[in-house]
């Protein structure tokens, strides 16, 4: 009897950190790389970091919060969403709306006030909508900017409008089993409707001008922008250590288990009798709402938003660097981020040097694109592992050998015999 | 009165008509000397009529040359000249019926036939008559457009007499439209121009439109109570029109005093800041519209201001009048006529722009369908998403542009263009297909990013040759201008040509893949790879085959859409997601099915453009839409694959 009990005695839980030995480490460097940047930053340190540079590196923070949320739903749900920068967009038109809103009735107050008659409150209301909506040749207020005037309600809908898009879109999408690559182009669609849709004039966004001004917080200007600069730094890395802590509980023990069962073969894991269609819209809305939660980190730093940031290209980007950072771990998408990203500004912002090949001159300016493209192509034949891969050598992990891939199944793929002799063999 | 002038113009002519066979103008200018040289409104119709019925050719450019007040006699010979620019007191003179040079002749002896403004309407109507029934049809149609550009009542009788005799079928129909028209605006009874007006129901042209908008031209009023004129329709304050603009109408018609719009009530008011307060009350307290008004009405009371009305009496006016719009013509039934007719013309017209969105729409589907039956090919029957499709688009478009670098004919560079760009594309499917796809067939999204990485690279690799700004492509001259089938039914030739091209190409790949031994073994290989294989298909000649073939149709679909867009690097962008979605919504691995894919989304984009044709953003936004939408019910596509090959 006594054996049985011991048998029947549940194996020690090891704790959720010792499960996930990264996230220590990844809050560890997190925090370093924080404390340094506000040493040397201008506001809080030695003024090594000029206040812009700090934007940047705040700005990275966000992007790689987007890519671990990519990550989650890509890398380990397999769903190849193209549509979570639009997440990430609606996230920062949403507290745009709040910045401009404030901001313009607090310029707008204070000349109004500076008249000799004080104004009535439709007059204050007039003028900031002539002030926001000039531009594109209207001053009416559209009815979703109606909540606008409260920062509380504002904030509301970065969770509120990107959780119920993604709820909706994807019930309708996993409900009627659309998978794989379908869903892919599917997405794109979402995406691309949703940017020519901001692009229109009469779309209350202010058309292709998108919202501005945005660094200017209302109520906070006597700050300065070299204090705020580090404040949202600072916001940003809280942000993307509670996001990866948050995803690394996703991710592990049994729902984790589930997540990744179904990236790897949906139908068995639906035959075992679990809820596939709920686990996906669960890991597809958790991270949109994260991904818009990210932009509105984004945006204020970034100063100006506009339908252009929302066009499906920049989904591509974000999927190209997760896979470049390394799918199915979550430091990986972080470091694709800001690798691919800070590497990108540095090529693009001519801090690379030219290189003279006698008979022609490679401007990095022109070429970096190529190279990215050509790098991208080369990790995916390659490198499916990507960057992340490389702490596989340090800490000797040896992941199983996939034969399978990454991704769902596979849709409209045919079967795959004969038409690889290289892995029959 | 009439009937004598009637009498002595038989007379006349009867009297000299057998003599101007034989004469010329001048001969029978000189038999009216006195009228030519001082006209009069009631002495010119003899002349007129003695020209008309000579029949000379110099008529016409005679009765230009009296309108213009440049005959004059010349008191030496007592002869009429057409007199050229004075040159000091020498006036050159030209022939008054050739324009021959015929010598000069000193400023003084020369009389100018100088006619009144009467005389040379009398004169123009008369000169319309000739030009109506000029036997040069250039001029005849040169005279129905002057009178169509400024109609004139007079001018309806001219034109009808002038129908009969009209030996041109085409300009008749015109006189015919042109009479109904003038007949509708002008005509003396009732009955007539309800009668013309009806007759013009079956046109098409703007020209009608116009003239029975011109007859349904409303003015704005208002008053107390209705008046008695032809009124077209009462409109609302507050509905039809802003508040105040309708309190400024009353205010303009003298029926209310005015009222100070806030604006300028407010700029008033701070005129008149007396201590912080107007007119006793505190500043704080202006922010309320109620307290503003207050404090300007004691400002009134003082005279400091000018009076306004308060708001009640604001409202009060306002109920208490009719605003209205009213007809200009005063004959219900004749609006009554025009505004039936109108309406069928609209409804007629309703039916010939779908008819034209339909072609619209045509033409728009086959630019897809060349667009997504490479990437069907792929896509549909290899499984491989190639976002790098659109770059071979672009490619495709460039090589016709850097062919006519060297091809300056148009047609024949496009003759060459179509191939060299199939054989490019073709060479850079097959080599992507070796050297990057291969390696991914059994990882499906991971074609799509390394494809991916491929497009970004192609792109700004164009973008370095070529620049950034659109390159032309330009189509040979046979294809410029369009199909023009009414006045409102109109296709360009360039998608007439692309229609047929999509056309020619589903007849070529339908041939390929049914009946021949490459599209046997590509059908084979969808099938049943393993199959395929130990039936002695070599799966990788097929595979990079078909690929080959899918980016060599991309080619020749950038050389169509080069021809009517302008070729940019990023062409292929434009096209690429609506290619994918045309993939989708027909159905994979079949070509009718993509045929049916573009054909809804051409349809459709252009449906709904027509309904906002303003904002072409929204249409391509409520289609996605449409599409998301329409997947959730049928994930498979319209055609749906069935059986092994569908892989469920």
């Amino acid at each position: 009897m006594t054996f049985t009990a011991t048998n029947a005695r549940p194996a020690p839980r090891r704790s959720f950190i010792a499960q996930n030995p990264s996230v220590l480490w990844f809050l560890l460097a997190l925090a370093v790389f924080t404390l340094g940047v506000t040493l040397l930053s201008e506001a809080t340190g030695t003024g090594f970091l000029s206040t812009s540079f700090v934007k940047t590196l705040g700005k990275t923070l966000c992007l790689c919060l987007v890519a671990i949320a990519m990550d989650v739903v890509w890398g380990y749900c397999g769903i190849l969403s193209l549509g979570h920068m639009a997440f990430f967009g609606i996230g920062g038109y949403a507290i745009g709306m709040w910045l401009m809103y404030a901001r313009t009735e607090i310029i707008v107050t204070r000349s109004l006030m500076a008249a000799p008659i004080p104004p009535t409150e439709q007059e204050i209301v007039d003028s900031i909508g002539t002030q926001i909506f000039g531009v594109v040749g209207s001053s009416e207020f559209p009815l979703i900017w109606s909540f606008a005037d409260s920062l509380f309600l504002q904030l509301l809908m970065v969770i509120a409008v990107p959780g119920l898009l993604a709820l909706v879109f994807g019930w309708l999408a996993f409900r009627s089993r659309v998978t794989g690559v379908y869903l892919s182009i599917l997405t794109q669609a979402m995406t691309l409707a949703l940017s020519l849709y901001l692009f229109q004039n009469d779309s209350g966004l202010r058309g292709n001008n998108g919202l501005s001004g945005l660094q200017n917080i209302p109520g906070l200007e006597e700050m300065g922008q070299a204090t705020l600069s580090i404040v949202f730094f600072w916001a940003s890395a809280l942000a993307l250590g509670m996001g990866y802590v948050m995803f690394a509980w996703v991710v592990s023990g049994k729902m984790g288990s589930v997540i990744r069962g179904i990236r790897d073969n949906e139908a068995r894991v639906r035959f075992l009798g679990y809820p596939v269609e709920r686990f996906k819209l669960f890991v597809f809305t958790l991270t949109a709402v994260v991904a818009a939660i990210a932009g509105a980190l984004y945006y204020p730093q970034a100063g100006i938003i506009n339908p252009a940031e929302i066009a499906p290209i920049a989904s591509i980007y974000l999927a190209v660097w997760v896979a470049i950072g390394g799918r199915g771990r979550l430091y990986g998408a972080a470091i694709g981020a800001a690798f691919v990203s800070l590497l990108s500004s540095w090529f693009t912002g001519g801090g690379a040097p030219d290189i003279n090949l006698g008979f022609y001159r490679i401007q990095w300016t022109d070429w970096w694109l190529i190279l990215l493209g050509l790098s991208f192509v080369a990790v995916t034949l390659f490198a499916p592992k990507g960057i992340g891969g490389l702490f596989d050598l340090l800490s000797h992990r040896h992941a199983p050998d996939r034969v399978g891939d990454y991704g769902p199944d596979k849709g409209a793929l045919r079967a795959e015999e004969g038409s690889e002799p290289e892995e029959a063999k | 009165m009439l009937r004598a002038l009637v009498l002595s113009f038989l007379l006349l002519t009867g009297l000299i008509a057998p003599a101007t066979a034989q004469t010329d103008l001048q001969t029978i200018l000189q038999t009216h000397a006195a009228e030519v040289e001082s006209p009069g409104r009631q002495s010119v119709g003899i002349v007129l009529n003695d020209l008309a019925a000579s029949g000379l050719p110099g008529v016409a450019a005679f009765l230009e040359a009296w309108q213009g007040r440049e005959v004059v006699r010349n008191a030496q010979d007592g002869l009429f000249y057409r007199q050229g620019r004075a040159q000091g007191n020498d006036v050159p003179l030209l022939d008054i019926a050739t324009g021959a040079p015929a010598g000069t002749a000193p400023k003084s002896a020369l009389t100018e036939s100088r006619p009144n403004g009467g005389v040379r309407r009398e004169i123009a109507s008369a000169l319309v008559r000739f030009q109506l029934s000029d036997p040069d049809i250039a001029k005849r149609s040169a005279a129905v457009d002057s009178i169509a550009r400024s109609p004139d009542p007079e001018q309806v009788a001219l034109l009808a007499e002038s129908i009969d005799d009209e030996p041109d079928p085409a300009l008749k129909m015109r006189k015919e439209q042109l009479a109904l028209m003038l007949t509708a605006r002008f005509g003396e009874t009732t009955e007539a121009r309800v009668e013309a007006i009806e007759a013009l129901a079956g046109s098409l042209s703007l020209d009608v439109r116009a003239t029975l908008n011109q007859i349904l031209t409303t003015t704005d009023g208002v008053a107390a109570e209705a008046p008695q004129a032809n009124i077209a329709r009462l409109r609302e304050p507050g509905i039809d029109m802003p508040l105040f603009t309708a309190y400024r109408e009353l205010v303009d018609a003298g029926l209310a005093p005015p009222r100070v719009p806030p604006a300028q009530l407010k700029e008033a008011l701070a005129q008149h800041v007396e201590g912080g307060t107007v007119a006793g009350i505190p500043l704080a307290q202006l922010s309320d519209p109620a307290r503003r008004e207050e404090a300007y009405q004691a400002l009134a009371a003082q005279g400091l201001v000018a009076p306004t009305v308060p708001e009640a009496d604001f409202n009060r006016a306002l109920e208490a009048h009719v605003f209205y719009s009213a007809y200009a013509e005063t004959d219900p039934a004749v609006t009554d006529a025009a505004r039936r007719t109108l309406d069928a013309i609209q409804t007629k017209v309703g039916v010939n722009q779908t008819a034209d969105i339909a072609l619209d729409a045509l033409s728009l589907a086959s630019i897809y369908f060349l667009a997504a039956i490479g990437l069907a090919i792929t896509f549909g029957v290899m499984g491989v998403i190639n976002m790098a499709h659109g770059e071979f688009i672009m490619m495709g478009a460039y090589t016709g542009y850097v062919v006519q670098l060297f091809i300056p004919n148009y047609t024949l560079s496009l003759v060459v263009a179509l191939p060299l760009a199939f054989a490019v594309t073709f060479a850079a499917g097959v080599a992507m297909e070796r050297l990057v796809i291969r390696w991914l067939y059994h990882r499906p999204l991971e074609t799509l990013l390394a494809t991916f990485g491929i497009s970004i690279a192609l792109q700004q690799l164009a973008k370095n040759i070529f620049g950034t700004q659109a390159r032309p492509l330009t189509s040979p001259g046979w294809l410029d201008g369009a199909l023009v089938i009414n006045e409102v039914i109109q296709i360009s030739y360039i998608r007439i040509a692309i229609f047929v091209l999509a056309l020619i190409f589903l007849g070529l790949i339908l041939f390929a893949l049914n009946r021949t031994r490459l599209g046997l073994e590509v059908r084979a290989v969808t099938q049943n790879p393993g199959m395929a294989a130990s039936m002695g298909i070599d799966p990788d000649r097929i595979n990079m085959l078909t690929f080959g073939l899918g980016s060599g149709i991309a080619g020749i679909a950038g050389v169509a859409i080069g021809l009517y867009a302008k070729v940019t690097s990023e062409m292929g962008q434009d096209y690429i997601v609506q290619s994918f979605m045309t993939v989708v919504v027909g159905g994979v691995g079949n070509v009718w099915g993509t045929l049916a894919g573009a054909t809804l989304i051409g349809g459709l984009q252009k449906g709904i453009e027509w309904f906002n044709p303003s904002n072409t953003l929204a249409a391509q936004t409520y289609m996605i839409l449409f599409i998301i939408l329409f997947i959730q019910f049928r994930p498979k596509g319209i055609v749906a694959l069935k059986g092994r090959a569908a892989g469920d």
